[in-house]
């Protein structure tokens, strides 16, 4: 694997990365890069909240009855 | 044991954020509606298999989850649904130059830290979701609405773990693009 890898195959084994356990090699490759690439480095926090926000989504109100409730 | 008179009224209160919850996954009130409802009943006969180890919503939660595959896995069997383009998310390539570079780097997102922020936050990205291609949508959900592993995601659909990815990239990149938009 090339050291420093195309911002395009980091996205790619960033959200991969979320789903399975990348192997040695692909962790460190994407360690340096986003050491190096701020763009990167702002995705990859992108889809941390991503993840967050998706898993608090049911304990938000919906979008329909986001109004005060009255009683 | 016997059950305690209000569980029954215990078990209600917990309705709506399951219906919430089963349509968040299913995006079908009718469906969503039945899995809640048999969610409930397997509760009130299997009322005694709760111990209180766990908050009453996490152990209906995980039942409701079981009703929810089970419901996915029969709309599987329709032949109705349109097949979506599987492709392989090269739709994305133009977001990068021909040397794989950011044509337009990402930006920092504000974390939305009070709570009108994280409640604007979720209602924006629910808008986007909704524009996501239903099996997409579907599996991403599977995914990081119910928290199943790719291999179970796999099996349910009948897709390979590859193909599992790429759904999840585009999911994703599609949901930072809308939220790019919609959010700062």
């Amino acid at each position: 694997m090339k050291l420093m890898l195309p911002c395009s195959e980091v996205t790619r084994l960033v959200s991969q990365g979320l789903d399975r356990r990348l192997g040695l090699s692909e962790r460190v490759a994407l360690r340096v890069h986003l050491a190096m690439c701020e763009g990167c480095g702002n995705f990859e926090r992108q889809m941390k909240l991503l993840r967050e926000a998706v898993r608090q989504l049911a304990e938000a109100e919906g979008p329909r009855d986001t109004g005060p409730h009255s009683t | 044991m016997p059950l305690p008179i209000d569980f029954h009224a215990q078990l209600e209160g917990q309705r709506d954020y399951l219906l919430r919850y089963a349509t968040l996954q299913l995006r079908d009130s009718d469906r969503a509606e039945d899995c809640v409802q048999e969610t409930l009943l397997a509760a009130l006969a299997g009322g005694a298999g709760y111990d209180g180890r766990s908050s009453l919503r996490t152990w209906l939660t995980g039942i409701l989850k079981h009703k929810i595959v089970d419901a996915i896995r029969r709309s599987n069997r329709e032949p109705a649904t349109a097949l979506e383009p599987e492709g392989d998310a090269s739709e994305f390539d133009t977001l990068f130059d021909p040397r794989g570079h950011w044509a337009q780097a990402p930006m920092a997102w504000e974390r939305p830290d009070s709570a009108l922020e994280r409640s604007q936050f979720l209602a924006a990205l629910e808008a986007c979701l909704e524009q996501l291609p239903a099996r997409t949508a579907r599996a991403f959900m599977m995914r990081e609405h119910m928290g199943l592993e790719t291999e179970e995601i796999c099996k349910e659909l009948g897709i390979s773990a590859t193909n599992c990815w790429v759904m999840m990239y585009r999911a994703r990149m599609a949901l930072r693009l809308c939220l790019e938009r919609t959010w700062k």
